[in-house]
C-alpha cells in the first residue's frame, strides 16, 4: 500500500548541538476505550537516529500509547506520521512497511517454530515473491530466501544469539534470549525506527547492561532511531537522548535525563503526592 | 509406541526426502499396474475414491492445519468442483453446442463437452475464487464463531445447487442441477494421445493413474507453499495474529490465499470425483462429509502432510471396508445397521482425538506443542491479547 506524503513539516529536535530531523512525530494523540482516557493529547516526537525513553508509572498509558503508534490501536483523535508519511490508523503491516518495527511488553514469539524461522518471519514485509513464484521456485525466489536466511544469521548473531540455538524452538529459549530474539525478529524487518517495550523486564543486571550496549550498537551502527518503554532507571538514564513522561494517559515532562530526574511532577509521579 | 517412531525417525533420516518420495509413487505405481489383479476390484475402486479424498484433505490442511482457520464447510467446494465437472463435461445445457479437445463419441452429443484435464484447472481456478468469496466475511472472526459461520456456508451452497432447477436463486430459467436428481452421465476423461485415448468404464486402471497424476501435483503445491515465505506467514498468523502483523504480514490477504488454496485443491479433487462417480448429486454433498476429511486430518496430524495423507487413506479405506465388515455384527447383536450411522462415527472419532491426542497420531512438532500449551503455561496468552486487535474497529 502506498502512502500518501504530506507537506513536509519542519519539524525537528535539537540534540547535543547537532539537530535531527523527526522520524516519528505524534500530534494531539488521543486514545479512548469507552469512558476512560488511556492516552490524553500527547504530542511526541522521535528524532532520526536517536533514543527516545518513555517512561511513567503502571497503567500511565504508555502500551496503549505504542499501540497507537504501530497501527494496533486506531487512535481516536490525533495524528501520527513516519517521515513525513501519515500512518495513523494504518493495519500494522503497513506501519512495518514504512519501516517502524516493535516488540511486545509480553513476549509475543512464534512458539512452535525456531529461533531461525522466528527472524525470517520479521522480514517478510521486504520480500518480494509471488505465489507463482514460490510454487514454482523460480531463481528469485530461490535467491530470495537464502538471503532471507543469511540476513536472520546475521541479525541472530548481531543480538548475541549463540548459533547452537538456531534450529531449536523459540520457547525453548531462556527469558533473556527470548527478549533478544525479539529484537532481531523485528531488526528483519530494515527498521529505521525500533519500537521496545520493556525489554529488560525479567532480566538480570548483567543482561540488562548487554541490552544498553545493543541499543547503542544498533544507533550508532545501523543508525536505527529507538523508542524506549523501560522501568529500570539505570538503563534509562543510561542510554536515552530524550525522555518524556507519561502519567494518567498525559505527557507530565519531557527532556534529556537531568532535566527529568529533577522535575518535581516526576518526582511526584513516582512518589506520590506526600513526598 | 514412541520407541518404534523413534527408530522410525532414525532409519528414515538416513535417506534423504527425495528418495523417500520416489520410494512411495513408485509402490503406487506399482499398485496402479498391478492393483486390479492381485487384489478385488473394490479394493481397486476404493483405492481411487481415496486418492481422491487425499487430495481433499490436503486442501483443508492448508486452510486448517497451516494457516489455522477451523473450516466445517469443506463439503462446498468438493460441490463448487464437481458442479463444474458436471456442467462442463455433460448434456446438462443440451441448448449449448461447445466441444472442446473430446472423443469422436463424445463430439456429437449436445451441451458444452470440455477436455478433462482442461476442466479439472478450471474448476480449481473457480474454487479458488469461491474460496476468497467465501472467506473474506469469516477473516475477523476466530475459533467457534469462525466454524459456526463456516458450516453454515457449507449447508448453503448444496442447497443453492438443489434448488436450482429452473434459475440461479431464481434467476432466469436455466436448469443447473435437476435438483435432486443432479447431473449425470458425465463425460468420461479423454486424451488425444493415441493409445491413451480409450478410457472405458469397464477399465478403471486410467483413473488411478489420473487421481495419481493430481494428487502429486497437489504435493507438490503443499510443499512449496509451506516452504515459502507464504507458508512461513500462514504458521505465524496461526500462532498469533497480532505478532504476525507487526511483523508486516497482511493478515487479509495471507488468509484469504489459504482460503482460496484450500478450495482451489478441493474443486479440483471435486471435479475428479463427479467424472469418476459419473454423477454430480447433491446427495454428496453433506455436512457429513466436511467432518469426514476433518477427521482425517486430525487423526493423521494437522500441519504435518505426510500425516494428513496417512489419515486420510485409513479413514477412507475404514469407512469402505471395516464398517460394512462390522455390520453383520452390530446387526446380529444388536439389530442395528451401523453403516447408516457412519458419519456419527466419524465424528466420535474426532471429539475422542480431540480430546485424548489432539496433535494425531503423526503429529507435526509444532502442532504438538500448541495443543498442549495451555496445560503448564496459563501466562501464555492474557485475555487482554485475544482483543487487542478488535479495539481498531
Amino acid at each position: 500500500m502506498r502512502l500518501p506524503r504530506v507537506p513536509a513539516m519542519s519539524r525537528s529536535t535539537r540534540l547535543g548541538g547537532e539537530v535531527m530531523a523527526d522520524l516519528l512525530v505524534a500530534t494531539n494523540v488521543t486514545k479512548r476505550f469507552g469512558g476512560l482516557t488511556a492516552v490524553d493529547n500527547v504530542d511526541f516526537a522521535v528524532p532520526e537516529k536517536s533514543i527516545v525513553t518513555i517512561i511513567g508509572p503502571n497503567g500511565a498509558g504508555k502500551t496503549t500509547f505504542f499501540n497507537c503508534m504501530t497501527g494496533l490501536y486506531k487512535p481516536t483523535t490525533g495524528k501520527v506520521t513516519f517521515d513525513g508519511k501519515d500512518i495513523t490508523a494504518k493495519p500494522p503491516h503497513v506501519v512495518t512497511q514504512a519501516g517502524v518495527a516493535r516488540t511486545f511488553q509480553n513476549i509475543k514469539l512464534f512458539k512452535t517454530m525456531t529461533v531461525l524461522e522466528n527472524v525470517q518471519v520479521g522480514r517478510h514485509a521486504r520480500l518480494k515473491s509471488r505465489i507463482t513464484g514460490m510454487i514454482l521456485r523460480t531463481p528469485f525466489v530461490r535467491r530470495e530466501e537464502e538471503e532471507v536466511e543469511r540476513r536472520s544469521r546475521e541479525l541472530l548473531a548481531i543480538v548475541g544469539l549463540e548459533r547452537r540455538r538456531y534450529q531449536d524452538l523459540a520457547s525453548s529459549l531462556p527469558y533473556g534470549d527470548q527478549r533478544r530474539l525479539e529484537i532481531a525478529r523485528a531488526l528483519a524487518s530494515d527498521p529505521r525506527l525500533l519500537l521496545l517495550d520493556e525489554p529488560t523486564a525479567g532480566m538480570n543486571p548483567q543482561e540488562s547492561d548487554e541490552l544498553t550496549v545493543l541499543m547503542d550498537k544498533l544507533r550508532t551502527e545501523l543508525g536505527i532511531a529507538i523508542l524506549l518503554i523501560e522501568h529500570d532507571m539505570k538503563v534509562v538514564m543510561g542510554v536515552s537522548d530524550h525522555i518524556t513522561v507519561l502519567d494518567g494517559g498525559q505527557k507530565i515532562a519531557a527532556g534529556n535525563p537531568q532535566e527529568v530526574r529533577k522535575n518535581p511532577r516526576v518526582i511526584e509521579a513516582y512518589l506520590g503526592s506526600q513526598a | 509406541m514412541s520407541a518404534i517412531r523413534n527408530t522410525f525417525g532414525r532409519v528414515s533420516g538416513l535417506v534423504p526426502f527425495w528418495v523417500w518420495c520416489l520410494v512411495w509413487l513408485l509402490a503406487a505405481i506399482a499398485f496402479g499396474f498391478i492393483g486390479d489383479e492381485v487384489f478385488s476390484d473394490e479394493l481397486y475402486d476404493a483405492s481411487i475414491t481415496t486418492l481422491g479424498y487425499v487430495m481433499m484433505a490436503l486442501g483443508l490442511n492448508i486452510v486448517v492445519g497451516f494457516a489455522g482457520l477451523l473450516d466445517l464447510g469443506y463439503v462446498a467446494f468438493y460441490a463448487i468442483g464437481a458442479f463444474m465437472g458436471g456442467w462442463l463435461m455433460s448434456a446438462q445445457f443440451s441448448d449449448r453446442d461447445i466441444h472442446f479437445l473430446v472423443s469422436d463419441v463424445t463430439e456429437k452429443l449436445p451441451g458444452i463437452h470440455l477436455n478433462f484435464f482442461l476442466v479439472i484447472f478450471l474448476a480449481a481456478a473457480v474454487t479458488a475464487f469461491w474460496g476468497a468469496v467465501l472467506g473474506a466475511p469469516t477473516l475477523r472472526l476466530r475459533g467457534d464463531y469462525l466454524a459456526i459461520v463456516t458450516l453454515a456456508f457449507g449447508e448453503i451452497v448444496p442447497r443453492v445447487f438443489e434448488l436450482s432447477e429452473s434459475g440461479l436463486f431464481g434467476i432466469g430459467s436455466t436448469n443447473w442441477s435437476n435438483g435432486r436428481q443432479g447431473i449425470t452421465p458425465v463425460d468420461k476423461p479423454f486424451a488425444p494421445i493415441p493409445g491413451l485415448d480409450e478410457i472405458t468404464r469397464l477399465d478403471i486402471t486410467p483413473y488411478f493413474f489420473i487421481a495419481l497424476f493430481m494428487v502429486v501435483l497437489v504435493l507438490f503445491l503443499n510443499f512449496r507453499l509451506r516452504d515459502s515465505r507464504l507458508g512461513r506467514a500462514w504458521i505465524a498468523v496461526r500462532e498469533d495474529e497480532v505478532a504476525a502483523a507487526a511483523m508486516g504480514v497482511n493478515l487479509v490477504r495471507v488468509k484469504l490465499w489459504a482460503y482460496a488454496i484450500g478450495a482451489a485443491i478441493g474443486g479440483f479433487a471435486g471435479a475428479f470425483l463427479g467424472v469418476y462417480r459419473n454423477t454430480v448429486n447433491v446427495d454428496q454433498f453433506e455436512f457429513g462429509f466436511s467432518v469426514f476429511i476433518l477427521a482425517m486430518i486430525i487423526i493423521g496430524g494437522m500441519g504435518n502432510i505426510g500425516g494428513v495423507i496417512a489419515g486420510a487413506i485409513t479413514l477412507s479405506l475404514f469407512e469402505r471396508f471395516a464398517l460394512p465388515e462390522l455390520n453383520p455384527l452390530t446387526q446380529s447383536l444388536i439389530d442395528f445397521d451401523i453403516t447408516a450411522i457412519s458419519f456419527g462415527i466419524f465424528g466420535f472419532f474426532l471429539l475422542a482425538m480431540m480430546i485424548l491426542r489432539p496433535e494425531g497420531f503423526i503429529p507435526n512438532r509444532r502442532r504438538k506443542m500448541e495443543l498442549h500449551e495451555g496445560e503448564d503455561d496459563e501466562t501464555a496468552t492474557g485475555p487482554g491479547d485475544e482483543s487487542l486487535y478488535a479495539v481498531r474497529g
